[in-house]
C-alpha cells in the first residue's frame, strides 16, 4: 500500500453495558486500531469477542461509552448513522421486501436527494458491477440467497461511501458460493478502491481475503497484522491457537539478544526461538511451532524426540501425533510425496526436526 | 396400505375428526338455515315454499331499514377511522421502545374494553352520557354512540397493528438509517408501508366490531338512532316476516366479507 | 449513579432516548385519552352510583346510601322495616355461574377434539379450518342468536321437521327454556374455545407424542398424559375466554330466555331500564366485575399471557 492515509482511527473505544443490579459487561474494552484507506481490513474472532460491536460503533448503531471513532480525522461517534458516509452490508442482508432490486439499490441515493437521472445511471452501473441486470425489477423475495447478497452489496456501494462495513456477509451461503463470493468481494474492493472492513469468525476467509487482520477476543484486539504476520508470528496464545493448528511447548529462557533467544524446553532440548524485536524474553515462556514447520525423522537426528501415537492420512498430507518425553503432544504435518516414503511405525521412537527460524516465543 | 397409514398416523385420535365436523355443523347450521329461508318465496318464516328474492326486494323498500343502515354506516365508519388512527399512534408508541414510565398501565387501559363484560361497559357509558347531558346539557346525539364505539374499537384495531410491528425486522430500519434516511424518512418509506397489512387488518376488525354491536348501542342509543342490529331487535318483537331473514343475511354477508378479507391479508404477509 | 462522566456519544444517545420516550408517550396519548375519559371514568362513575340513592324516573339522587348493596341480599319488610334475606338476586347470580360453567365444560369437550383435529391437518388445510371457525367468531352475535331462535321455536324448523315425520304431534317447547339459553351460550362461545386451543396445539411439538408411543403408551394414555398437559395454556385461555363473557352474557338470555330465566346481564340492564334503580344496577355490575376479576386473577397466576378476544 503506497498511500497510508488513515480512514478509520479507533482510539481507546469501549462499550460497557450496565444492567441494573448486575456487574458491568464490557463488550469492547479500550480498543484502538488504525484502518488505512483502500485497505481490505478484517476483524476476526469467535462469537462474543466484540467484532460486531466494533462494527456497529463505526456504523453508528451503537455508541462508545468511552473513546473516539475518527473518520478521516473527524470524530463521528456523536453522529447518527444517516449522517455518516459509511455503509453496511448486513448479515441478514436486510433488503427492503416491498421494493424491487433496482429500488433497493437506489434507496441510499434517493435519501441523499440525488436527481432521478443520476440515480438511474448509478443503479445501472451497480447492477452491472454485481451482475444482477436481468433481475432489476424483481422483488427481493423472489431471488436466491446469493443474489440477495449481491444486491445488498450493490445497495451499500451505490452511494459511494468512504468505508464499507461487512458483517459476516457470507455466513449464510453454502461452501461453493462462499468461495466464489470471496473472490468477488476482493475484486470489488480493488476495483472500487473503497476501504472494506470485514467481520468474520472464519479464519480461512480472513487469511485469504485480507490485507490486514485484527484478531479479537473478549472485547480486546490481541494482534493486528498481515495474514503472514498473524500466521507465522502470533504474539499471544489465543492468536496462535485460533488461527490454524499450533504446537505449544513450555520452557525457560537461557539467553536472549535482539529478538533471538535460546530456550530450554521442558521436554528436553534447547532450541532457538525468535520474538518481537525489542521484546526482551526472560523467565518461563511458551514456544509455538506450526505443524508444517516440522518433519519426522530418525530419533537420533531430531531436535525433539518422542513416541509416534497416531498417523492420520489426509490425502494431500499426513498428520503425525507424537507424544514427547515430558508427555506433551506434538503434531507434525508432512506433505505426502508420491511413491515410496519413509514409513514410521506406530509406537516407535521418532525424531522431530524443526525448520530453522520458525519457532516463536509468545508474549503471554 | 390405506389401513396401515391410518393406524400408523401418530397424530390421529379416535372420533376427533367426527367431533370437529359436528362442531362445524353446529356453528353453521343456524346461519345456513337463516340464509336459506331468506330466499323463501312464501310468507312463512320457517316454512319453505320456493325460491325467490322477493324478501330482499321488500327489505330494500323498507324505509326503516334504510334509515338504520345509514346510521350504522355513519357510526361505524367514523368510529373506525378515529379508533384506527388512535390505535396506530398508540401501537407505535408502545412497541419496540424502551419501556417508559407507566407503559404497562397504558397497555392495560387500552385493552380495558376487552376485559370488561359488555353489559357493564354499556350501563357505565349510559350513566356517563346521562350525567353529561344532565349536568352540562351536552348531548352529542349520534356522536354519543360514535364515541362509545370508538372506545371499544381501539383495542381491536390496536392488536393486529402491534403484532405486525413486533414481527417486523428491526434491521430494516437500521438499514434505512445506514442509507441516509432520517428517522421520519425511514418511517414513511419503510415502516409504514410494511405496517399496512396490520393496519388493514385492524381497520377491518374495528369496522366489524362496530357494525355488529348490539348491547352497548342498545343502551346508549336514543330515539331515531337505530342501527341495523337494533332494527333487527325491534323486528323480532313484532310479528315477523321473512324480510328479517333477508336483512339478517345481508348483515352476515357484510361480516363474512370483512373477515375473509382481513384473514387473507393477514395470511399473505406470512409468505 | 454513574461513576465516570459520560462520553459525548453516550450523552447524545441519552438525549435521544429521552426524546424517543417523550414522543412515545405523546403518540399513545390520543388512545389513552379516549379510553380513559370514555371508558375508565364511566366505570368509576357507576362505582360511585352504587353508593347513591335511586331517582324515581331513572338516574340518581346524590345522597350516600348503601341500600343498593343491601338490596342485593336483603329486602326491607314494608310492615316492620326489618331486613329479610331475599335470595332472588343470588339465585340469578348462581344460575349465571352455573350456566357459564356448564357452557365452558361443554365447549371444552367439543372444542378440544376439534382444535386437535385442526392442528393435525396438513398446513394448507389448516388455514381453511381456521377461516371456517373464525367466520362465526366474528359474525353478528344478534343475528346468530336470532337464527337459533328461528330454529327452536314452536313453529320453528326442528319442530316442523319432527311433526312432518310424525315423530311427535305437538311441538316441543324449546324456546324460552334453560336449554335454549345454554344452547345459545354454547353457540356463541364455541369459537372462543376452539381458537386459543388451536393456537396452543398448533405449536405443540409432536415429537413428544412420538416419544410417548415409542414408550408403549396407548392413544388414550398419550392423550391424557402428554397432549393435554402440554395444551394446558390453551385450555386455560379458552376456558377463561368462554367463562368470563358467558357470565356477563346479555344477548343469548335476552333473545332465547324471554325474560323468564334471567342472567346477570339482563338483570343489570333491567335496573337501568324498567327497574329504574341505577344504584342497584351499578352495585350488581360491580359484583359481576368482582367475579370477573377473581377469574382473571387465577388466570394471571397461570402465567398464560394477556387475555385477547381475537
Amino acid at each position: 500500500m503506497s498511500n497510508s492515509k488513515v480512514a478509520i482511527d479507533v482510539r481507546g473505544a469501549s462499550r460497557v453495558f450496565k444492567a441494573p443490579g448486575q456487574e458491568p459487561v464490557a463488550a469492547l474494552d479500550n480498543v484502538s486500531v488504525s484502518i488505512k484507506e483502500n485497505e481490505f481490513f478484517t476483524l476476526l474472532g469467535p462469537s462474543g469477542c466484540g467484532k460486531t460491536t466494533l462494527l456497529r460503533l463505526i456504523a453508528g448503531f451503537d455508541f462508545p461509552t468511552d473513546g473516539q471513532i475518527m473518520l478521516y480525522g473527524e470524530d463521528i461517534a456523536v453522529l447518527p448513522p444517516y449522517k455518516r458516509p459509511v455503509n453496511t452490508v448486513f448479515q441478514s442482508y436486510a433488503l427492503f421486501p416491498h421494493m424491487t432490486v433496482a429500488q433497493n439499490i437506489g434507496f441510499g441515493l434517493e435519501m441523499q436527494g440525488k436527481p432521478k437521472a443520476e440515480i438511474d445511471a448509478r443503479v445501472a452501473e451497480m447492477l452491472k458491477l454485481v451482475r444482477m441486470e436481468p433481475m432489476k425489477d424483481r422483488k427481493t423475495s423472489q431471488i436466491s440467497g446469493g443474489q440477495q447478497q449481491r444486491v445488498a452489496l450493490a445497495r451499500a456501494l451505490a452511494p459511494k461511501p468512504k468505508v464499507l462495513l461487512l458483517d459476516e456477509p457470507l455466513s449464510a451461503l453454502d461452501y461453493k458460493l462462499r468461495k466464489d463470493m470471496q473472490i468477488e468481494l476482493k475484486r470489488l474492493q480493488t476495483e472500487t478502491g473503497i476501504t472494506f472492513i470485514f467481520v468474520t469468525h472464519d479464519q480461512e476467509e480472513a487469511l485469504t481475503m485480507s490485507d490486514r487482520i485484527a484478531v479479537m477476543s473478549k472485547g480486546k484486539i490481541l494482534q493486528v497484522g498481515s495474514p503472514h504476520d498473524i500466521y507465522d508470528r502470533p504474539a499471544v496464545r489465543f492468536v496462535a491457537d485460533f488461527i490454524g493448528e499450533t504446537n505449544f511447548l513450555s520452557g525457560a529462557v537461557k539467553s536472549s539478544a535482539k529478538g533471538n533467544s535460546k530456550v530450554k524446553l521442558e521436554c528436553g532440548p534447547e532450541i532457538a526461538a525468535s520474538s518481537d524485536d525489542g521484546v526482551k524474553s526472560q523467565g518461563n515462556v511458551t514456544v509455538v511451532i506450526r505443524p508444517e514447520h516440522s518433519n519426522l525423522c530418525a530419533a537420533k537426528q531430531g531436535q525433539l524426540k518422542g513416541v509416534l501415537e497416531n498417523a492420520v492420512y489426509f490425502g494431500t498430507d499426513t498428520h503425525y501425533h507424537v507424544k514427547l518425553e515430558d508427555g506433551t503432544h506434538f503434531m507434525v504435518r508432512q506433505q505426502n510425496e508420491g511413491g515410496a516414503q519413509k514409513a514410521f511405525a506406530i509406537g516407535a521412537l521418532v525424531g522431530i526436526a524443526i525448520d530453522e527460524g520458525t519457532a516463536r516465543i509468545l508474549r503471554d | 396400505m390405506a389401513d396401515l397409514s391410518k393406524t400408523m398416523d401418530l397424530k390421529r385420535q379416535a372420533g376427533f375428526g367426527t367431533i370437529a365436523v359436528i362442531c362445524l355443523i353446529i356453528l353453521y347450521a343456524p346461519i345456513i338455515v337463516l340464509m336459506l329461508f331468506s330466499f323463501n318465496s312464501g310468507s312463512q318464516i320457517t316454512k319453505f315454499e320456493g325460491l325467490g328474492l322477493s324478501w330482499y326486494a321488500s327489505a330494500f323498500q323498507n324505509q326503516e331499514f334504510y334509515s338504520a343502515t345509514k346510521n350504522t354506516l355513519i357510526i361505524s365508519f367514523t368510529a373506525t377511522i378515529f379508533s384506527t388512527i388512535a390505535a396506530v399512534l398508540a401501537a407505535i408508541g408502545t412497541t419496540r421502545v424502551k419501556p417508559w414510565p407507566g407503559m404497562s398501565w397504558a397497555f392495560m387501559i387500552i385493552n380495558l374494553p376487552l376485559m370488561v363484560p359488555e353489559i357493564i361497559t354499556a350501563v357505565a357509558t349510559l350513566s356517563f352520557f346521562a350525567l353529561i347531558a344532565g349536568a352540562f346539557g351536552l348531548n352529542f346525539g349520534i356522536g354519543n354512540i360514535i364515541i362509545a364505539h370508538t372506545v371499544f374499537c381501539i383495542p381491536f384495531a390496536y392488536m393486529p397493528i402491534k403484532a405486525r410491528l413486533e414481527d417486523m425486522d428491526l434491521t430494516l430500519e437500521n438499514a434505512a438509517s445506514d442509507l441516509y434516511a432520517t428517522p421520519w424518512q425511514a418511517f414513511k418509506r419503510i415502516t409504514l408501508p410494511l405496517l399496512m397489512p396490520g393496519i388493514a387488518s385492524g381497520t377491518a376488525l374495528a369496522f366489524i366490531v362496530s357494525f355488529d354491536d348490539f348491547t352497548i348501542t342498545q343502551l346508549v342509543a336514543g330515539p331515531g338512532q337505530t342501527t341495523l342490529p337494533l332494527f333487527i331487535w325491534n323486528q323480532i318483537r313484532k310479528p315477523m316476516t321473512p324480510e328479517i331473514n333477508a336483512i339478517s343475511t345481508i348483515l352476515l354477508m357484510v361480516s363474512i366479507l370483512f373477515i375473509s378479507v382481513s384473514f387473507l391479508i393477514a395470511r399473505s404477509r406470512k409468505t | 449513579m454513574m461513576d465516570a462522566p459520560l462520553s459525548p456519544a453516550a450523552q447524545v444517545a441519552a438525549e435521544n432516548d429521552k426524546a424517543v420516550s417523550r414522543r412515545s408517550r405523546l403518540l399513545s396519548l390520543p388512545a389513552l385519552f379516549i379510553v380513559f375519559v370514555f371508558g375508565v371514568l364511566p366505570l368509576v362513575l357507576i362505582c360511585i352510583y352504587s353508593f347513591l340513592k335511586p331517582y324515581q324516573n331513572g338516574g340518581v339522587v346524590w345522597q350516600f346510601s348503601t341500600d343498593a348493596y343491601l338490596n342485593f341480599l336483603f329486602q326491607r319488610d314494608i310492615f316492620d322495616d326489618t331486613l329479610q334475606f331475599a335470595p332472588d338476586f343470588l339465585i340469578i347470580y348462581g344460575r349465571s355461574i352455573w350456566y357459564a360453567l356448564f357452557t365452558t365444560v361443554v365447549c371444552l369437550l367439543l372444542g378440544f377434539p376439534t382444535a386437535y383435529f385442526m392442528a393435525t391437518r396438513p398446513p394448507e388445510q389448516r388455514n381453511w379450518w381456521v377461516l371456517l371457525i373464525t367466520i362465526p367468531f366474528w359474525s353478528n352475535l344478534l343475528v346468530r342468536t336470532v337464527a337459533i331462535m328461528f330454529i327452536i321455536r314452536d313453529e320453528g324448523l326442528i319442530n316442523d321437521m319432527l311433526i312432518y315425520f310424525h315423530v311427535i304431534d305437538k311441538p316441543i317447547t324449546m324456546l324460552y327454556t334453560d336449554f335454549a339459553i345454554i344452547l345459545g351460550l354454547l353457540y356463541s362461545f364455541l369459537p372462543f374455545m376452539v381458537l386459543p386451543l388451536y393456537s396452543s396445539l398448533e405449536k405443540m411439538d409432536f415429537r413428544l407424542v412420538e416419544a410417548g408411543y415409542d414408550l408403549y403408551a396407548s392413544r388414550w394414555q398419550v392423550l391424557r398424559r402428554i397432549i393435554i398437559p402440554l395444551a394446558k395454556p390453551g385450555i386455560v385461555a379458552g376456558s377463561l375466554l368462554v367463562f368470563i363473557p358467558a357470565l356477563g352474557a346479555y344477548v343469548p338470555p335476552l333473545i332465547l330466555g324471554g325474560g323468564r330465566h334471567l342472567m346477570i346481564g339482563d338483570l343489570i340492564a333491567q335496573q337501568f331500564g324498567s327497574g329504574r334503580n341505577w344504584p342497584l344496577g351499578s352495585a350488581q355490575a360491580l359484583i359481576l366485575m368482582a367475579a370477573v376479576l377473581v377469574a382473571l386473577y387465577f388466570y394471571s397466576r397461570n402465567e398464560a399471557g394477556p387475555v385477547k378476544h381475537g
